[in-house]
């Protein structure tokens, strides 16, 4: 649904030439929730709006829905931003227009007209819940309720992808949870395409099919969160399972990258007469399955066939102090 | 206690100040006639100059904003132009600016006297002063929704008409109450060329003829006339802030 390839841009900032993207490949397949994460500075932000061309890459070509924005110009690609909604890490509503006001804005734009526009922002209100405040101004709204709003908005010209700028990132975590789930189901329900970028992991753990770790405007590694997970030294896994550094020459870190429901550590003692001691890790869910990556002292003469044994199930065995 | 009261009254009663006040009230509706005629030029004077500010100002401000780096349509050029043009407008003082323009109002109006010839110089002194009140209203705008109507396939001009004005408006308002007092101001020191208005009855009558009284009834005027186009802005403002 979302094509770029080969995406560069550079800045100058008080002389200095920053390169906020440098040779950027991003696919998102449809109906796929794809989560950029990565420091500020990273470059996110100049990614996001490089897809709807906001800003435009030096070199590298952007594609949305078979439509390659980057050779398009004035009028036609005013038409194509209409088919991509976007959402802002600060709401970006009117504040002189109600909420009504402000979810009709697009089709306004877009020449729709009155009676069809009332009927379309109605639906748009319903959708996120917030039927009952189509008089309100922004100002008399909560930051989730302004959020939802800007969720409205943006899907008002129904449009096949959203973009979503650090949408969570000024709400309290109750509200995210909320924000989060809504930008699932919309998923579920519309079939929309979400690329979002964030600096919150757990908004990759929540609503994230695939992810990227971006750093210095390259994409550090890439792809569906799962695998990445499944992968040995994966940046990704280290960031959502944050588990104690180190460990003695007997440490491993296993990685469950997908649900198991045998209780396969109790088993590893009987079978190989070992000591499982677990120093720390986590099981959470992410992406729908209940993943975990514990930090474990394995001692024991049988200790290489256990690990093996672990392996063979699918679990990722790292050596850590070695 | 009350004895006190009456001896203090008694004795304060009869100054100089009390008679003058005295002498002012009786004179008043003698002078009302010219103050009235007075008050009406300031009127007109003002208004049109209001309309040229605003028919001129707004679409400056705007373009100073927008032709800015991070604007609309970046072109320093243009910027650097417009804003050298807006300060040298900035920097002349008004009676100055008045004399300069002189021929400019010959030329427009046939004359140099009178209410309609004062319309010239104040509206050029006041286009610069509404336009950076403009530029600063807009400026406020929050970025990032103008990111988000780029986002949403806006044309530039659709922009600047439903999302940089109308967000800008309260401040837009509160810079046009101010230009009206500015040129409420500058329309009395029109006065002093033969601009006709109340600063002009000042002079004439209070200053060059020694009447104190038309130097008085003109202070207590314009003091009315500025305080209620304050109040009346400051009720706007409040009424269109939404924030």
């Amino acid at each position: 649904m979302i094509d770029a390839v080969g995406l560069h841009k550079a800045y100058r900032l008080n002389k200095h030439r920053v390169r906020a993207l440098n040779g950027v490949d991003l696919r998102v397949e449809p109906g796929e929730i794809y989560g950029v994460v990565g420091q500020s500075g990273a470059g996110k932000s100049t990614l996001l709006r490089s897809v709807n061309l906001l800003e435009r890459p030096d070199a590298g070509t952007v594609t949305v829905d078979d439509q390659e924005l980057t050779a398009l110009r004035g009028a036609r690609l005013r038409a194509a931003r209409r088919g991509i909604g976007m959402v802002h890490q600060h709401f970006a509503l009117l504040s002189s227009r109600t909420v009504a006001g402000n979810v009709g804005f697009p089709l306004e734009v877009a020449g729709v007209d009155r009676a069809r526009r009332r009927a379309r922002v109605g639906e748009l209100l319903e959708l996120v819940g917030l039927g009952d405040k189509a008089r309100a101004y922004p100002s008399q709204l909560s930051g989730g309720q302004k959020q939802r709003v800007g969720i409205a908005r943006a899907l008002a010209s129904a449009p096949k992808v959203l973009l979503s700028d650090e949408a969570t990132s000024a709400l309290d975590p109750a509200t995210t949870e909320s924000i989060l789930a809504l930008l699932g189901r919309l998923r579920d329900e519309l079939g929309l395409t979400i690329l979002l970028i964030t600096h919150e992991m757990d908004v990759i753990k929540r609503i994230c099919d695939s992810a990227a770790i971006m750093e210095n405007g390259e994409f550090r590694e890439s792809g569906r969160v799962l695998d990445l997970i499944g992968t040995p030294g994966s940046l990704l896994a280290r960031s959502l399972f944050p588990i104690p550094e180190g460990g003695g020459p007997d440490t491993v870190v296993v990685t469950y990258p997908r649900s198991f429901d045998e209780p396969l550590m109790s088993e590893l003692t009987r079978r190989f007469d070992v000591d499982a001691n677990i120093r720390g890790g986590g099981v959470e869910r992410v992406a729908g399955q209940s993943v975990g990556r514990l930090s474990v002292d394995v001692r024991g003469a049988r200790r290489a066939e256990a690990l093996t044994f672990l392996s063979e199930r699918g679990l990722l065995v790292e050596e850590a102090g070695k | 206690m009350i004895d006190s009261a009456l001896s203090l009254a008694s004795t304060t009663e009869p100054t100089g100040a009390w008679n003058a006040l005295v002498a002012f009230v009786r004179d008043w509706p003698q002078m009302w006639p010219n103050l009235w005629l007075a008050t009406m030029d300031t009127v007109y004077m003002v208004w049109w100059a209001t309309v040229f500010s605003v028919l001129f100002g707004l679409p400056l401000g705007v373009l100073l904003v927008a032709t800015d780096r991070g604007g609309l349509t970046p072109a320093p050029a243009v910027r650097a132009v417009l804003g050298a043009i807006v300060n040298i407008g900035r920097s002349l003082p008004f009676i100055v600016l008045m004399v300069a323009v002189l021929s400019l109002t010959r030329f427009l109006v046939g004359t140099t006297l009178g209410p309609t010839a004062a319309i010239v110089p104040l509206s050029i002194g006041a286009i610069p002063f509404f336009a950076r009140l403009v530029e600063t209203a807009v400026r406020e705008v929050d970025r990032e929704v103008v990111e988000a109507a780029h986002a949403m396939g806006t044309r530039k001009l659709t922009i600047v008409g439903k999302v940089l004005l109308p967000e800008a408006l309260p401040g837009l308002i509160a810079g046009l109450v101010m230009t009206v007092v500015t040129l409420i101001s500058y329309s009395a020191m029109a006065g002093a060329i033969g601009g006709g208005g109340l600063g002009d009855l000042a002079i004439r009558e209070g200053y060059q003829r020694f009447n104190d009284h038309y130097l008085w009834a003109t202070v207590i005027l314009l003091i009315v006339i500025v305080q209620a186009v304050q109040s009346l802005g400051d009720l706007v403002v409040r009424r269109l802030s939404r924030r």
